[in-house]
């Protein structure tokens, strides 16, 4: 038998800031999933299940949230999961709850990834003091930015390309209300101008800190048809993992998101991405992963990946944008950042993603990875259903 | 075989907590010696107030006070409170239905012993002398002759509530490196790098784990690195991480030892941070009494050439 085609109906986001201090967990978390009920217009009683994320418990030491979260999504007396895969989290929960009705399991499912940084201090939660370790390592960044070096080193980037891509990403920050940062005097001079802190990444090319939810309908084709506006299709889904440090890793282009891309595509009967694929929206915490994601996704050959983002081919006008939204370079709730990417390919085929729409996006690419290069998870979604 | 090492591991903060308009309300409340639950769609007063109806999923904002005394719905004894407990000395964890509530709240009733306590007992709430809007403004419960206490009728409006707690948590674990990582450090301490080669990939592991991640089988056999080896990528650190005794900026460098199947992490010294490159030669550079090498110097040979080392980035 073969799989329910999976529709997205209903987005939601919350406004993304640095502290929302006026709410709870619950509050936050509300606010995003009445947003995507409201676009779908569709009501609590209309789900049958509730699939969340979030990144480690550390990040708000509320240890399994879910479990206080359940009334205020409406999950009681319904099936509630909790996903947690690191940073992809947010991926993976939306293709967790995907393949729920893909299995014709359940036919409506709400889904919803979060976090709330301010609570925490996601720096202090991932350099805990392990007895017997030295501790060397200054944050997220310090762990990615020798990983950057070896991709400028592999493939002769000018090192200017980081600064292009984080330039690009804030200027589409300011065409997405719901980004959390929204330089307005933002120039390319003052991002080159910006701090190092972890040379080669400076401070213009990292994400910031925020607090926000994000959440998405997901219906099969009954619901579909019912929707008020144009759903969302799934081409395809996929997730892959792969160990943190190993003999042969390749941390530039990890082989778990090659081989995940690959599947995507193999669903979705995709040949050839860079040109069947209309724009991307890729987890970018520090500016060069776009062109290394460029090429782990196969939209360029190796060592080509700088090219498309130098010569304005990932511009929101160029001929494959990339992170219409402002990415995660601009918006940074960590359990959220996923489903961001995934909800944002789906604005765009509906044809709702306001003044960083695509014109006439048709296929879109959402992408997430998380730990360090260690999960991946990508849908494609379509303004059309899947062929078989 | 050496013992295994062990050593405690506290993990440590204080979380912050927004509250939102209800526990605001409910811990304000607390602070004014007044006790607030919400009332839900179907007509019920839950204690402590949630956000949003659990039957009907809506947002409820009703607040009704409730009284200081209430009904013991059932217990269980606590023969040795632990530190952060509502009392030092041994205790009933009790739910107490409060009066005009119809669910129970969880805290500690003060009472000589389990035969001093019985479901369906009176009970009333004994408040802490000083209160700044948390659970602990209830000190605990004692017992308590009589009916209903007079509720005062209160809104749940408070002129400066608060909007904010500091939950501060704390996770005491034991934790061990196991043993391979044992036996590598028991070989630091005499300046020497032991990692344990994987008897399917043959590629060498350091630090070893006792497994190999890919080929998922034990590893055994020691294999001493190093102690030469080559930068194989790094980062410059500018800023100054919390916890990180480490005068910036500093190299952090990925470095694989001669002999290992994959690079370690460690600080590169004894040459401007600005010089240090991919393909530098180093070694170790000790300090009496550390566990692990200080940093890594040049050793003054030439650059390896980057296909020998383009696998071990």
């Amino acid at each position: 038998m073969s799989k329910e085609p999976v529709a997205v109906v209903g987005v939601g986001q919350t406004k993304h800031v640095a502290a929302r201090r006026d709410v709870s967990i619950a509050g936050l978390v509300r606010e995003a999933a009445q947003r995507a009920l409201d676009d779908a217009e569709l009501t609590w009683a209309d789900i049958d299940a509730v699939v969340i994320g979030k990144a480690p418990d550390f990040f708000e030491g509320v240890m399994m949230p879910e479990l206080y979260l359940a009334d205020a999504l409406g999950a009681v007396g319904k099936p509630m999961l909790r996903v947690h895969t690191a940073g992809s989290v947010g991926g993976s929960t939306a293709l967790v709850a995907a393949n729920l009705v893909a299995a014709r399991v359940h036919g409506t499912v709400l889904t919803l990834a979060f976090e709330k940084q301010s609570e925490s201090n996601a720096m202090w939660g991932l350099s805990l003091p392990i007895p017997f370790q030295q501790p060397l390592l200054a944050g997220a960044g310090g762990f990615f930015a020798p990983h950057v070096r070896a991709y400028m080193r592999r493939t002769g980037a000018p090192d200017t390309v980081g600064s292009l891509v984080a330039y690009k990403d804030r200027r589409n920050a300011l065409k997405n209300p719901y980004a959390h940062l929204h330089e307005h005097d933002i120039t390319l001079e003052k991002v080159q101008a910006s701090p190092m802190l972890w040379d080669p990444i400076r401070y213009s090319e990292t994400c910031p800190s925020s607090d926000g939810a994000c959440a998405m309908v997901l219906t099969d084709r009954a619901g579909a048809a019912r929707a008020p506006r144009p759903p969302a299709w799934m081409l395809g889904g996929a997730m892959r993992s792969e160990p943190t440090l190993f003999a042969g890793k390749d941390a530039v282009s990890p082989q778990a998101g090659k081989d995940c891309a690959a599947d995507v595509y193999r669903q979705a009967g995709i040949a050839d991405p860079r040109r069947d694929i209309d724009a991307v929206e890729m987890y970018v915490p520090f500016s060069w992963y776009e062109p290394m994601w460029l090429e782990n996704l196969g939209f360029a050959d190796e060592g080509e990946g700088w090219k498309l983002t130098e010569s304005g081919v990932t511009e929101l006008g160029g001929d494959l944008p990339v992170n219409m939204s402002g990415g995660v370079l601009s918006t940074n709730p960590i359990g959220a950042s996923g489903m961001i990417r995934f909800a944002e390919a789906a604005l765009q085929v509906r044809g709702q993603a306001g003044e960083h729409q695509v014109e006439g996006a048709r296929r879109v690419l959402g992408h997430a990875y998380g730990g360090g290069s260690q999960f991946f998870s990508m849908w494609l979604v379509g303004s059309e259903p899947p062929q078989s | 075989m050496a013992e295994i090492l062990k050593a405690p591991l506290a993990v440590e903060f204080p979380f912050t907590r927004s509250l939102g308009p209800v526990q605001s309300a409910f811990l304000t409340g607390l602070r004014e010696r007044v006790v607030l639950g919400v009332r839900t769609g179907d007509g019920r007063v839950l204690v402590p107030p949630v956000e949003y109806d659990p039957v009907t999923a809506e947002e409820i904002r009703d607040l009704v006070e409730v009284a200081a005394t209430g009904t013991v719905t059932t217990w269980a004894w606590n023969h040795e409170p632990r530190r952060g407990q509502p009392l030092d000395t041994p205790f009933a964890w009790v739910l107490v239905r409060l009066d005009g509530a119809d669910t129970g709240l969880l805290h500690a009733l003060d009472v000589p012993g389990p035969g001093a306590v019985h479901t369906g007992m009176r009970v009333r709430i004994r408040w802490a002398e000083e209160r700044s809007g948390a659970i602990t403004d209830i000190a605990c419960f004692e017992p308590y002759d009589g009916g209903p206490a007079q509720a005062t009728g209160h809104t749940g409006e408070f002129e400066d509530a608060i909007t904010g707690i500091v939950a501060p948590a704390r996770l005491d674990y034991t934790y061990s490196p196991g043993r391979a990582q044992t036996a590598y450090i028991h070989a630091l301490s005499e300046r020497r790098t032991v990692g344990e080669r994987c008897p399917s990939c043959r590629k060498v592991y350091v630090p070893p784990r006792g497994a190999c991640p890919t080929c998922g089988v034990a590893t055994a056999e020691q294999v001493e690195v190093g102690p030469r080896g080559t930068v194989t990528t790094f980062c410059i650190v500018n800023i100054k991480a919390k916890n990180l005794d480490i005068e910036v900026p500093y190299v952090y460098a990925h470095i694989a030892l001669d002999g290992a199947g994959l690079a370690l992490h460690g600080r590169i010294g004894g040459i401007p941070y600005d010089q240090v490159r991919m393909g530098l030669r180093v070694v170790p550079v000790w300090t009496e009494g550390a566990r692990y090498p200080d940093h890594y110097r040049p050793t003054g040979e030439p650059d390896a050439e980057y296909e020998t080392y383009k696998e071990l980035l």
